[in-house]
């Protein structure tokens, strides 16, 4: 098992390295710069121009950048932010936690309901019910993640009242930041009614970023059970007089998860890109927001270090998948 | 009977007692839906509204101040200033008695003097100053501003004395002091925190003279501040400010409505009709200190042909523009400034939209089948909702008087970038917000021979006009400027560098509890004078 380890773990590293090439050129390929965008329809004289791209190291040959990040990168130094001269890291960090709880949030709700709906459709295929899940499920695929939050936002916050609209928690409370996890530090502050005015802020929120993994799980799980339940070994199973739950339950869903659990990481990268914009428009303080702001506004070493850390993220997502893998199926990490 | 009235007078009395002394007693807080995050607390760093709003609006004072909601300089910081027969020597007397503010961080020993001034100047000014890097040393305002070429030295007369020297004379210099990048911070608080190893938590952790003090500021999420309680113009009316940030202007509307924010910003146009409607929202209005405009190429023919210019002038339906692209919230432009700033040239007259007359123009100016680009801006401005719709209609237009125009876009850094080249191929759309309500920040900034190659889009150098606002800027005289300004306006018209287009009008949703909030002309959010029913 530590030999399959290390082995993917060597398999991460030039694709640590590519990351930080794609993410340096990505945003220098981009048109426009941080000083044109700092001087806005005033503008700005050439000369002046050139001495502030000169102050921020950007007048330097593109291949001298590259090499001074790397450097900076071994030292463990993600850059300083152009903008608002903080250390990227220290701004990730601070708003990283926002997008995690949120994450973990929308990956519940899809897995709570994206499994058993899969499973319930696969045993059931045909029925009402089977064609119900995958018209919902194509449906939520295909939704435009900012038409549905500003929809469910009308309807539940401003028609029925039932939740806040947007934010983490209610204004009226205000405590320090502890872990920056907002269920935490509610909990933690001790003030009365903070933590159930965290909870309803996440509702909303993780319902539209958790609607398109809970689409693909849900139709990954059902063709994955249908698979498996044309198995013979399942055909086995139940001519040994097993009853139906163990059947499906232990047998069938077992064999099934492989796949499924491969797409839920691969979802860890669409609720990063879905977090973009669910966190635009609920006002979520979270790396998404922050990325697109970063772009927008040209801060080179914050997008460069945004993405880096972000793509750092999702590869150690996969690479708890793979191991995981291991676990369910002894057989894969045998054959690896 | 009259004991059991007694009573009931006496319960009554003593209820609305409590209730009143509750009332009393609990904090006014007001919620403002802001559209972003600030890039810093220091003002002098940064040009963005949502940073000024957040730092110079509500935590410092300057020198002179705009008074509220208007063009208009009242005293700030400095109670009065005299400027010499020359020009040339601005001499500012401070205003005694201010406090800073006291934070976890800095507790003042003294009131404001002339060592603050001196600071926040030299700080900018002097490459040398101790604090002139801290932070990165760009201080991009007060260098697009020319102060390093127009200041020559800034003296401490006295603890309650300042003087500026300048190298020439500056007719707007009092309104330039006012603006932003000029927000007075405390040389002690600098002092202490160099002397402590943490000279960037002055820009961090700010401490001014400014109505509100800060609290708290949770990136993304909000920024907090409760009432500076020895404000030298007296304690804000409301107790805590708190700006909940929600980038989404139709997000920012649901909130405005749930009472999750009392004022918003920069409302979607789309929504506007619902605000008017809505029984929660007062929607305030305003004549924006902007205009929008195309500037033509003057430097490339034929568009360095005045008839030319004025042919296509005459073929731009303005009227329909205004409908659609402005929803008729608007006002046509014909001057290059705003009808809200003085020196307006209200005898002007506008090129009438005529498109047998603009076709016979062309003709006469010898030009056949004339193609042309227009460049439509990538973004939404206060100026121009929607570019790529404006120019869809002069293409349209132009193509009554057989002109063909390809519309043509980039990505807003490199507009603005490419826009600005000399040898540009095409009509720019563009326009301008005021920053000090003179009228030299618009003629000046984007009509000066100075400004070609920059913000002068026109690339237009024209000795007349540029002689009259030259002359108007050294000129102290306020009638004889306002004459200057009018006949430069004149000169404009007759010259048509650009085809002035709109001043658009400015809308702020409140709710119907919020008192006295109004709309500033800069299109900043003051919220001093501001109170809660």
């Amino acid at each position: 098992m530590f030999v399959y380890f290390l082995r993917k773990l060597i398999v991460i590293l030039p694709t640590f390295f590519g990351v930080t090439l794609v993410a340096f050129v990505f945003i220098r390929t981009l048109p426009g710069d941080p000083v044109m965008l700092m001087a806005g329809e005033r503008g700005m004289s050439p000369e002046r121009h050139a001495e502030l791209m000169a102050e921020m190291g950007f007048d330097k040959p593109i291949i001298v950048q590259y090499g001074l990040y790397l450097k900076q990168l071994a030292g463990g130094d993600f850059g300083t932010s152009i903008i608002t001269k903080q250390p990227v890291l220290k701004e990730f960090a601070t708003l990283f936690p926002a997008t995690i709880e949120l994450s973990i949030c929308a990956m519940i709700i899809a897995i709570f309901f994206g499994l058993p709906a899969g499973m319930i459709a696969a045993t059931r295929r045909g029925s009402v019910f089977d064609h119900t899940v995958m018209t919902s499920a194509l449906t939520g695929y295909s939704m435009p993640i900012f038409w549905w939050g500003l929809l469910l936002i009308i309807f539940f916050s401003g028609i029925l009242g039932w939740t806040p609209v947007s934010g983490r928690v209610s204004l009226l409370y205000y405590f320090e930041t502890v872990t920056g996890f907002m269920l935490i530090d509610s909990f933690l502050s001790g003030q009365e009614g903070a933590f159930i005015s965290a909870m309803s802020h996440l509702i909303l929120p993780s319902i539209v970023l958790g609607t398109i993994p809970l689409a693909v799980i849900a139709r990954q799980t059902r063709s994955a059970m249908l698979e498996v339940l044309s198995e013979d070994y399942v055909r086995t199973a139940r001519a040994k007089g097993l009853g139906p739950m163990r059947v499906i339950g232990v047998h069938a869903l077992r064999n099934a998860m492989i796949p499924v659990i491969t797409v839920i990481g691969l979802q860890v990268g669409v609720l990063f890109a879905g977090a973009i914009l669910t966190e635009t428009i609920f006002s979520w303080p979270g790396i998404g927001k922050w990325m697109v702001d970063s772009i927008f506004r040209r801060d080179y070493p914050a997008v460069q270090g945004g993405l880096l850390l972000i793509a750092a993220i999702v590869m150690i997502v996969n690479l708890v998948v793979d191991l995981l893998y291991g676990l369910i199926n002894p057989q894969i990490r045998h054959t690896d | 009977m009259r004991k059991t009235k007694n009573l009931i007078a006496a319960f009554c009395g003593a209820t609305l007692l409590m209730a009143s002394m509750q009332a009393m007693a609990a904090p006014k807080t007001l919620v403002f839906c802001s559209e972003g995050s600030p890039e810093g607390f220091n003002p002098a760093f940064y040009t963005a509204g949502t940073t000024f709003d957040a730092s110079s609006r509500t935590l410092f004072d300057k020198l002179s101040a705009f008074k509220r909601g208007t063009t208009e300089i009242e005293p700030g910081l400095a109670e009065k200033w005299d400027i010499s027969a020359d020009g040339l020597e601005y001499t500012f007397h401070l205003r005694k008695g201010v406090k800073f503010h006291t934070t976890t961080n800095f507790k003042p020993t003294r009131d404001f003097n002339a060592d603050d001034i001196i600071f926040t100047f030299m700080r900018q000014f002097d490459k040398e100053h101790p604090y002139h890097k801290v932070g990165g040393g760009k201080y991009e305002y007060f260098n697009s501003m020319s102060m390093p070429d127009l200041i020559k030295e800034i003296v401490k007369v006295d603890d309650y004395t300042v003087k500026f020297v300048l190298k020439r004379k500056e007719a707007p210099f009092i309104a330039n002091l006012a603006m932003d990048f000029a927000s007075v911070f405390s040389a002690e608080y600098a002092d202490n925190m160099m002397k402590a190893g943490t000279p960037d938590k002055v820009d961090f952790e700010p401490v001014g003279t400014g109505p509100f003090q800060f609290v708290a500021y949770q990136k993304d999420a909000s920024i907090r501040y409760k009432a500076h309680p020895d404000y030298w113009r007296g304690k804000a009316a409301i107790d805590n400010l708190v700006f909940a940030i929600t980038p989404d202007p139709s997000v920012r509307y649901q909130k405005l409505k749930a009472n999750e924010c009392q004022v918003m910003f920069n409302p979607n146009p789309a929504d506007l009709d619902a605000m008017k409607k809505d029984p929660v929202v007062n929607l305030l209005q305003k004549e924006g200190l902007n205009v929008g405009y195309l500037a033509y190429n003057t430097s490339v023919a034929p568009f360095d042909n005045v008839k030319v210019r004025k042919a296509l002038n005459m073929a731009m339906n303005k009227k329909a523009i205004l409908e659609a692209v402005y929803q008729g919230s608007g006002k046509i432009a014909k001057n290059p400034i705003p009808p809200t700033i003085w020196s307006y040239n209200d005898a002007v007259v506008d090129d009438p939209y005529d498109p047998v007359a603009a076709k016979k123009a062309l003709d006469e100016a010898g030009v056949k089948d004339l193609k042309m680009k227009i460049w439509a801006m990538p973004v939404q401005r206060p100026y121009n909702p929607n570019a790529r719709r404006m120019a869809e209609m002069l293409q349209a237009d132009f193509a009554q008087v057989g002109v063909g125009v390809e519309i043509v876009s980039f990505e807003w850094a490199e507009y603005l970038k490419r826009s600005k080249e000399k040898n540009r191929d095409g009509a720019v759309l563009l326009g301008w917000t005021g920053d000090n309500g003179d009228p030299d920040n618009f003629l000046a900034v984007l009509l000066g021979c100075d400004a070609v190659g920059n913000a002068n889009r026109a690339q237009w150098c024209y000795k007349p006009f540029d002689d009259l606002i030259q002359k108007a800027k050294v000129t102290a005289d306020p009638a004889e400027r306002t004459k200057l300004y009018g006949q430069a306006q004149v000169v404009f018209k007759e010259q048509a560098p650009w085809a002035t287009i709109a001043h658009s009008v400015v809308f702020q949703p409140v709710r119907k509890e919020v008192v006295d909030f109004r709309i500033d002309p800069f299109g900043g959010n003051i919220f001093y004078g501001v109170d809660l029913k």
